[in-house]
């Protein structure tokens, strides 16, 4: 059997479609050039730096005590965060699929949800510091200790913890709604009480999940650079430990080493969390729940949960919080009264502060229709065409989501500074702003693609079929049809961008130049120097504008989104 | 509608895909040849799987045949992508663009082809008249039933003329008296523009109501071809016989031929039936014998024993044994015909030139 005249017509049926082609072409040479190439060269870097090809650098930063220590200490760090998070978000889901709130407690977990996608990734590091520190309100004023140290491994855990346990909570609220209610009805009625239908039906069956929104958490605190810049102290982990190694030792062959063994870390992760969880995940969850569920009513069970829960979420609050408030204080920690702004001018005054937020707001603004489209487009070819280098497209956008920044950071020092392969061709473009928005388009495009892959499959294959049909080609079949169909999801994939741009800091740290200022640089920068004041008032500006532009983006969608009508069918 | 109609041609078309299980290649459709004649209905009709909507998907052009190739009219155009063809499908899930109502779902493919605004809005209207939508125009596609929806569709492919309308199992997402009434207007619809029709479909009963031509698929090749009529009564294999319609297969040895007739020895007795030409005596023949040409009396066919016996309103359904073969029978208007009970012992009877023999 020979498939190879289908395949050659294919082929042909591809070639006629010009546009489409060069978007191939463009977008396969865009992955291979700034997620694939940086990623090889820390290969090539880490295996011949020296001059000769061997393990000689692998040999050399292992015997530094230094990395071997920032190792277990990422791993220690990661899993007990994963353990955690999986845990206060398994609690939150359950609480908020089977309990019956009260508004108020429902309302704190909706806010609880939202904060970590709005606010800048190190927020709650600041307020930690501000609350538990040596200066701390909490430690020092309401509870006498003068010497609370939060920095180091605890410090890291707590703070990560309560950053990323809302991701788990929100993954695993999604498994819950869909464990169909007859089969813990079935167990209960058999005679099961509460606890054993958990144990012996909800858990089971939400294990893979759970597994999964471990791993999920494990590879974001790996990846996690700010929150260990600012709390860990001398507890250093590898994303720090190669930022280190790069700007203080100036060890640029040792950092690529470095960053090969990180990177190596997060893929093993992912590849399980990807291949193997969630498949398993898909699998014991499939259907949708029939109808709706009892909400346990039981005060002995609903009482205890709801309050200890509602605690956390205040608590998480009561930190965000914080942030303003205490760039409102005279002096953190020694003078409260009378709020004042002047942080708040020094900020534009003294600290560039115009220019800062005009360059970060520029620069995310760029990258964000870009980033949306993209990933719109990538989503398009993935789900609905088929061709042969479908694959590699799909594989290499999924591989940027376990690439931590500070690896991708460390991949574009050693791929453009000295040229591509070092030999100069398109140098030009390191140090410039061009590079900046490549990089918050590549750091943001996994997660619209996620988003987009999953709004169109759930859109019927032969709609876009029938236009085809109809003599449209694939441009004008993507412009009238696709798009306006998940004109939601490309809205949000757009502030979604805009967000996780305007915050982001691992990669971008490494590659930014004194002809730009980025917030969330300043803010790391005056975190580090102890200006606490500055640091929250930089944050302050910045959380009001995520903010505006989440508020934005739900406006819009109520308004002049076309999918709720469509979703109505 | 003033178009020269197109037929289509299939030559030794095939198909191969890959069992996403095994990994092994295997032919959808092998070696097929079809020749569609301008105008007429015709309908590919088969159990899933058979490659009935590749068949389809190829002539729309969403797949590329492995070998052979497909003409519209005389034109090859296998090399030709679904938008460059002149061909038009109607989806089994319809496939209207959700975020359009009815007018612009039926003006689309008229504006991709930049024709005037003025004769836009004409072709629409007529078009939707044609289908029965008129004062539908300003609707959104979520507020039809499914058969406006299906109307909807049907308009939007018709609209812009093309040669040939396909057809993908249109009507199986409608309910069962819908179906009915729906398949009545499509035939009405493509008898009055005298368009080329093929129309995929698992449903024999609107097969045989819609088309001038069935084409039986089984496994990836064609079983059979033909009328209605030819099809029912001139089955060519057990497989087509008791795809369209209920079959009984009677075994019997020719023992020899009286006069024009075969005489056969079925189950011990001796039965008489038109001698086809090509039967030898001392061989084994299957007989086709449809439920509704046979029934039952006290004495004079074969004999036989009552196993069930059911009423079901229009008829009497039973199930008799003849030796060790099970035939089941429709006794039409049963309110004055004698009602056998199980256990009874009596006679199966029929016409022998109602009997087909493979």
């Amino acid at each position: 059997m020979a498939k190879s005249q289908g395949a050659a017509l294919d082929r042909k049926k591809l070639m006629a479609d010009p546009i489409m082609v060069t978007t191939i072409v463009l977008l396969i040479t865009f992955l291979t050039l700034f997620i694939l190439y940086p990623l090889a060269i820390l290969l090539v870097d880490s295996f011949i730096g020296d001059g000769s090809f061997g393990f000689s650098i692998f040999k050399r930063i292992f015997a530094m005590p230094s990395f071997t220590r920032a190792i277990t200490n990422t791993l220690k760090v990661g899993f007990v965060v994963g353990i955690l998070s999986a845990l206060i978000g398994l609690l939150f889901a359950y609480v908020e699929v089977y309990v019956r709130m009260n508004r108020v407690v429902g309302g704190l977990f909706k806010v609880v949800s939202m904060l970590p996608v709005v606010s800048p990734p190190f927020v709650l590091s600041l307020s930690m510091i501000m609350l538990f520190g040596k200066a701390g309100i909490i430690t020092r004023f309401l509870l006498g200790i003068y010497d609370n140290s939060v920095y180091g491994y605890w410090g890291i855990v707590i703070v990560q913890t309560l950053t990323f346990f809302p991701v788990c909570y929100m993954m695993l609220k999604g498994l819950l709604k869909n464990i169909d209610p007859s089969l813990e009805e079935a167990a209960r009625d058999m005679g099961a009480g509460r606890w054993k239908v958990f144990a012996d039906v909800t858990l089971p069956l939400l294990l893979p999940g759970l597994g999964n929104a471990f791993l999920v958490t494990f590879i974001e605190s790996i990846a996690d650079f700010a929150n260990p810049m600012i709390i860990g102290g001398s507890y250093d982990t590898l994303a720090t430990t190669i930022y280190l190694q790069i700007t203080g030792a100036y060890d640029k062959a040792g950092a690529a080493a470095m960053a090969v063994v990180l990177l190596c870390i997060t893929l093993a992760m992912f590849a399980v969390q990807k291949y193997y969880l969630e498949a398993k995940t898909a699998a014991t969850l499939t259907g949708k729940a029939s109808r709706g569920r009892m909400l346990i009513e039981d005060r002995s069970v609903k009482i205890p949960l709801t309050i200890f829960c509602a605690l956390v979420a205040a608590f998480v609050i009561l930190m965000y919080i914080c942030v303003p408030i205490g760039a409102l204080f005279p002096t953190w920690g020694y003078k409260f009264f009378p709020l004042t702004t002047k942080w708040f001018q020094q900020v534009f005054t003294r600290y560039r502060g115009f220019q800062a937020f005009k360059d970060s707001f520029v620069l995310s603004f760029i990258s964000a229709p870009i980033t949306a489209l993209l990933s719109m487009i990538i989503s398009y070819l993935v789900v609905k065409r088929k061709f042969r280098a479908k694959g590699f497209i799909e594989a290499v956008s999924m591989l940027a989501m376990a690439v931590p920044g500070t690896v991708l950071g460390v991949g574009y020092i050693r791929g453009f500074s000295g040229g591509l392969f070092h030999t100069g061709i398109l140098q030009g473009i390191y140090g410039t702003g061009l590079i900046l928005v490549i990089v918050f388009v590549v750091r943001s495009l996994p997660t619209g693609t996620r988003s987009g892959i999953s709004a169109l499959r759930q859109i019927d294959k032969s709609i876009e079929e029938s236009a085809y049909d109809m003599g449209a080609d694939s441009f004008k079949v993507f412009m009238t049809v696709t798009l306006p169909l998940i004109k939601d999801s490309f809205l949000s994939g757009l502030v979604t961008a805009f967000v996780r741009s305007i915050t982001a800091i691992s990669a971008i740290i490494l590659l930014v130049t004194p002809q730009y200022l980025l917030i969330t640089v300043q803010i790391n920068e005056f975190a580090e120097k102890g200006s606490y004041s500055l640091a929250c008032a930089f944050a302050s500006i910045l959380i009001l504008i995520t903010y505006g532009a989440v508020l934005l983006m739900n406006l819009f969608i109520r308004h002049f989104g076309t999918s709720k009508q469509i979703k109505e069918d | 509608m003033e178009k020269t109609k197109k037929g289509v041609r299939l030559e030794h078309i095939s198909k191969i895909y890959q069992d996403p299980k095994t990994g092994k290649d295997f032919y959808a459709v092998k070696d097929t040849s079809l020749d569609i004649e301008p105008g007429s209905f015709v309908t590919l009709l088969g159990p899933s799987g058979c490659g009935k909507t590749t068949t389809l998907r190829m002539i729309a052009g969403f797949e590329s045949p492995d070998e052979g190739e497909i003409y519209l009219g005389d034109e090859p155009i296998n090399e030709l992508t679904p938008n460059k063809r002149d061909t038009a499908m109607v989806f089994q899930s319809y496939a209207l663009l959700p975020h359009y109502n009815v007018f612009d779902n039926v003006a689309y493919g008229l504006k991709l082809r930049k024709v005037p605004k003025d004769e836009i809005r004409e072709r629409v209207m007529k078009i939707l008249d044609l289908v029965e939508l008129t004062g539908m125009e300003g609707r959104m596609t979520n507020q039809l039933s499914g058969g406006q929806q299906q109307r909807v569709a049907l308009a939007r492919a018709l609209v812009i003329e093309p040669s040939v309308l396909l057809f993908d199992e249109p009507l199986s997402n409608l309910d069962a008296k819908l179906r009915v009434s729906m398949r009545t207007e499509i035939r009405r619809i493509q008898q009055e523009v005298g368009i080329t029709a093929i129309y995929v479909t698992h449903d024999q009963s609107e097969a045989m109501a819609l088309s001038d031509k069935i084409i039986i698929m089984s496994k990836g090749v064609v079983a059979q071809m033909g009328t209605p009529q030819e099809i029912y009564y001139h089955p060519v294999s057990e497989f087509v016989a008791d795809f369209i319609g209920e079959a009984n297969f009677l075994k019997g040895k020719m023992t020899g031929k009286e006069g024009g007739n075969a005489v056969l020895d079925i189950e011990g007795n001796v039965l008489r039936v038109e001698a086809a030409g090509h039967m030898e005596a001392g061989k084994e023949y299957t007989l086709v014998l449809r439920p509704e040409a046979a029934s039952l009396a006290d004495e004079g066919g074969l004999p036989c024993e009552v196993v069930l016996s059911c009423f079901m309103g229009s008829y009497q359904n039973y199930h008799v044994k003849v030796g060790n073969t099970l035939v089941k029978l429709e006794e039409h208007n049963p309110k004055n015909k004698k009602i056998y009970s199980v256990g009874d012992h009596c006679a199966l009877v029929f016409d022998p030139r109602s009997v087909h023999v493979l």
